[in-house]
């Protein structure tokens, strides 16, 4: 059986499974935000899953993603198909601006599956997984640092890469790249 | 020390000037503060190939205390700034910096919200090489502009080092 169908015989019973996409062989799945260690304690369990290793843990700002997109100029047939396909998209509800990716790894068979959580900008908490995987630690004090989105239940979360009082979340797409002209305060111990 | 007796010069201080000067000319101790590519080249002009111990750089000094010039070669981002900072102050007197590379002088590519936009915001400096890293060759030569500059500094005659000795 391929993983696809795997993965939904495994989170698809708990109706874990919000949306499955498949690009270039990767697969990835969408889940919901308040149930995702769940999720993750049956990957890494189910035997013929065991997604046993967490490769990477990132988030993503969909700022830009959101703002309604320019048509095209030119109007060729091929043009207004393809424009008549995404509109329906735009009506829609706007999705979540910002996402936490899990990238996690089958170490016996070499398999990946990419876990996504939609993360609301009036509720910016999603559970840690330092509970399932102590590599989470760091990456999820990373993201909190970059764009403020918090671990509930992290044992420390504080910033990774910023100093600690620095007031803003730098990759936020409406940060701007060269700074709001935060000043490191160089006092230090004699 | 009746060194106030020749103050601003003399035979004695400038003849002792001249031997510091020699001694310090020769032993120009670096303090290798690598954090980027241009570290690579700092070692590699520390190694055999380049051989910066022909010009007496023979020891690289990791600490502070006992170096003579400060090389920095790299990027040094806001949150760096403070411990380089201290090293600077850790140093003793007379004291040399050489800013290597672009990122060092001004922050090169860098122009964003986490990188210091040159050490000269925090330290003052003495020599910049440019390039983006700069060859071994060029080093060299900030070392050896260093060395010029030693001979021609006035470590007791130089008002600011002998108001210092007269207090004492």
């Amino acid at each position: 059986m391929d993983l696809k169908n795997r993965v939904e015989q495994c989170l698809g019973p708990k109706n874990f499974v919000v949306a499955m996409t498949e690009c270039q062989g990767d697969l990835s799945v969408e889940v919901p935000k308040r149930s995702v260690v769940d999720v993750m304690r049956l990957l890494r369990n189910t035997p013929d899953l065991g997604f046993n290793f967490l490769s990477d843990l990132l988030g993503v700002d969909n700022l830009d993603l959101n703002k309604p997109k320019k048509k095209p100029k030119k109007k060729t047939e091929e043009g207004e198909g393809a424009e008549t396909e995404e509109e329906p998209k735009d009506k829609g509800p706007s999705p979540p601006r910002y996402e936490v990716v899990y990238l996690l790894l089958c170490l016996e068979r070499n398999e990946r599956l990419q876990v996504k959580v939609r993360v609301e900008e009036n509720d910016m908490e999603v559970d840690t997984l330092t509970p399932v995987w102590k590599a989470a630690d760091w990456p999820e004090r990373e993201v909190f640092d970059m764009f403020g989105i918090r671990f509930k239940g992290h044992p420390n979360l504080k910033r990774l890469l910023m100093w600690d009082d620095f007031p803003a979340h730098p990759l936020r797409k409406d940060y701007p790249l060269e700074g709001q002209g935060e000043e490191r305060h160089l006092i230090y111990d004699d | 020390m009746a060194i106030e007796a020749y103050n601003g010069g003399g035979w004695i201080a400038t003849k002792l000037e001249w031997l510091i000067n020699w001694g310090r000319k020769r032993s120009p101790w670096p303090l290798p503060f690598g954090t980027a590519c241009c570290g690579i080249e700092m070692m590699c002009a520390l190694a055999a190939g380049y051989d910066m111990a022909r010009f007496g750089a023979e020891r690289p000094s990791f600490s502070p205390r006992q170096a003579d010039v400060l090389i920095q070669a790299g990027t040094i981002n806001l949150k760096l700034a403070p411990v380089f900072k201290k090293i600077y102050d850790q140093m003793a007197e007379p004291r040399c910096v050489i800013s290597m590379g672009a990122c060092a002088s001004s922050g090169g590519v860098f122009r964003t919200y986490a990188t210091l936009q040159g050490i000269d915001k925090l330290v003052p400096v003495d020599i910049y090489i440019p390039g983006c890293p700069p060859r071994p060759e060029a080093l060299l030569q900030a070392l050896l502009m260093f060395i010029e500059k030693t001979e021609k500094s006035q470590p007791i005659t130089h008002k600011k080092y002998s108001d210092l000795l007269v207090g004492t």
